[in-house]
């Protein structure tokens, strides 16, 4: 990549070599996908030996019944999840507002990530047993409510640092200009914090359809969700299909991360630096 | 602002009612996350259920099992050291895969914080990427890589390194590799953070001062990194220690982390309360790092002054 090797002006602080580890590292990074990636258009059934391009596989996957239902409960879920999990973390980044310290708020700060700082092992044994406890049964629900608690910190976050780059003098004017406090906030702050709240529901989606252990755990029979889907076909052997399956959700994934990286910069030339705030 | 007209003092509440919109969000998160913490803890101290759950009695068994094994004739307990092996086995390949991601993921950090505007925002989006992806696929990618007819085995025999395939799978190798490839861009984002505010002109200023690149590198950037470090690290060694999918798509059958271990008494074994009490200890183990980490993460103040 010819952006690691170019001479930059700032050559005083860098270090020989920085350049090639940082190569290596992307190149760690990126290699075993493109590699998943191509073999998805492999003709050949063997996994890795290449016997030309192929959409065979993809449509072999579209046809497959168990898939159809597990992309189904994937999509259900993530909806559901995002949806719920996006209101929750509106609502509590508009009242932590613009990072004020409040009684209470290192304790508030700590729960709310606490769903990332936890390894999902204990996350997802943990949601088990209460299930067990309460006697649920283990379902599309269990699976629901397992991933609205995850999916808070990650939509909270980016609606958060939104709200931070807000100029606050804007909706002092609305209410100098006699807008309600409803109106204000339907008119000024809402469409203002807009790109903060679709970049953290995309967030929270990616992050609901990406999960396994924890949704492994708390599904019953038959609503197993994508990467379950794949984990269990995975278990009786490696196939390309499973192959093509992986590169759609890699897809799915990376297109709806860009998609949210752009929101939430594209709304953010219309902000003021908080640095102007008093 | 020049206040011309003094505005009405806003009336100050001694609980704001915009503060009740915290509560869903501490409803949800306390009603379905702490709470099973606490049942946890809770069921670590019961007796299993014959089919999985457990019996309300209770029993310090499932910490006992952890360090002995009791002998069912005679029901005296001796010391068995697989259990703890498994934990210390996790804690070394945490610690292993958190060094190795350190040594790569330091230089990329530096690297990325010191380019242009541009070039940054695009390399720290690439970094980033992978985070998003599914962390299955992820390690599937991983296994398709060091399968005996994977590409690292196909490359190898193709430049005539050797003819048959060598076996990289199911081993510490394939598990601390996988290790790295998950969780480094963990390591690189807070680095990454730490280093992008750092006064580029204390390292010119060193300079100036006949310091060479190798005392620059120690004395000036190492310290001011040093939240940095600290706080990437915890991010790849906490997963690390917990990894489910690594052991278990990458180990094998027969190498055991912890993260396994604990899926197995939930799973086949049903053994709930061992299962318990093993993330009880996971979890106690991740505090006593935290508590540590808050400790060592503080700049030093010396380096500060001089």
């Amino acid at each position: 990549m010819a952006i690691l090797q170019r001479k930059e002006p700032h050559s005083l602080i860098s270090f020989r070599g920085f350049g090639s580890v940082t190569g290596l590292c992307l190149f760690i990074l990126y290699v075993p996908m493109l590699v998943l990636v191509v073999f998805s258009f492999n003709a050949n059934r063997a996994v890795t030996v290449w016997g030309g391009f192929s959409l065979q596989w993809y449509a072999k996957a579209a046809y497959n019944g168990g898939l159809q239902n597990a992309a189904w409960n994937s999509l259900v879920v993530a909806v559901i999840a995002t949806i719920v999990a996006t209101a929750i973390a509106t609502a509590a980044a508009l009242a932590t507002g613009r990072g004020q310290r409040f009684r209470g708020s290192q304790a508030f700060y700590m729960l709310v990530n606490l769903p990332l700082m936890l390894p999902e092992i204990i996350i997802a044994v943990g949601t088990l047993s209460f299930f067990a406890l309460l006697g649920m049964k283990l379902s599309l629900l269990t699976i629901i409510i397992a991933h609205t608690v995850f999916c808070i910190p990650f939509a909270y976050l980016p609606i958060r640092s939104r709200l931070e780059t807000m100029d606050a003098r804007l909706e002092e004017a609305a209410s100098d200009l006699y807008a309600s406090p409803l109106d204000a906030y339907r008119h000024v702050t809402m469409p203002l914090l807009m790109p903060g709240i679709i970049s953290g529901a995309m967030l929270a989606f990616v992050v609901s359809l990406d999960d396994f252990i924890i949704t492994a755990m708390v599904a019953g029979a038959g609503s197993g969700t994508l990467p379950v889907y794949v984990y269990t076909q995975l278990k009786q052997g490696v196939t390309p299909e499973i192959n093509a399956i992986s590169t759609v959700l890699l897809a799915v994934s990376i297109v709806l991360v860009a998609a949210s990286y752009f929101v939430a910069k594209a709304g953010s030339k219309h902000v003021r630096p908080a640095t102007e705030q008093p | 602002m020049p206040e011309l007209i003094p505005a009405p003092e806003p009336k100050r509440e001694k609980f704001p009612k915009s503060r009740l919109l915290l509560l869903p969000a501490v409803l949800v998160i306390g009603f379905f996350l702490v709470l099973p913490l606490v049942i946890i803890i809770t069921y670590s101290f019961l007796v299993p259920a014959t089919f999985g759950g457990v019996v309300w009695q209770f029993s310090t068994e499932a910490y006992t099992q952890f360090l002995f094994e009791r002998d069912i004739f005679d029901e005296t307990l001796a010391f068995n050291a697989a259990y703890l092996q498994i934990f210390l086995r996790s804690v070394m390949l945490a610690v292993s895969a958190t060094v190795v991601s350190l040594i790569i993921g330091f230089p990329t950090a530096y690297f990325i914080a010191t380019r242009p505007d541009r070039q940054k925002n695009l390399l720290i989006f690439l970094i980033t990427l992978p985070f998003w992806t599914n962390l299955l696929i992820r390690t599937f990618c991983v296994l398709l890589i060091l399968r005996d007819d994977g590409l690292v085995n196909s490359i190898a025999i193709g430049l005539g390194l050797y003819s048959t395939p060598v076996t990289y799978l199911y081993n510490d190798f394939a598990m601390g590799a996988g290790l790295v490839y998950s969780y480094l861009p963990f390591m690189i984002l807070p680095l990454y953070a730490n280093l992008e505010r750092m006064d580029r002109r204390v390292v010119e200023a060193a300079y100036d001062l006949y310091a060479t690149p190798r005392r620059v590198f120690t004395e000036v950037i190492l310290p001011h990194a040093r939240p940095g470090i600290v706080a990437g690290s915890l991010l790849v060694f906490i997963p690390s220690l917990g990894t489910f999918l690594v052991p278990d798509m990458l180990g094998g059958g027969g190498k055991l982390l912890i993260g396994n271990l604990i899926q197995l008494q939930f799973g086949s074994s049903r053994n709930w309360p061992f299962g318990a009490a093993l993330a009880v200890i996971l979890l106690a183990a991740i505090l006593v790092v935290l508590m540590l980490a808050a400790r060592r993460s503080r700049v030093p103040d010396t380096a500060e002054r001089r």
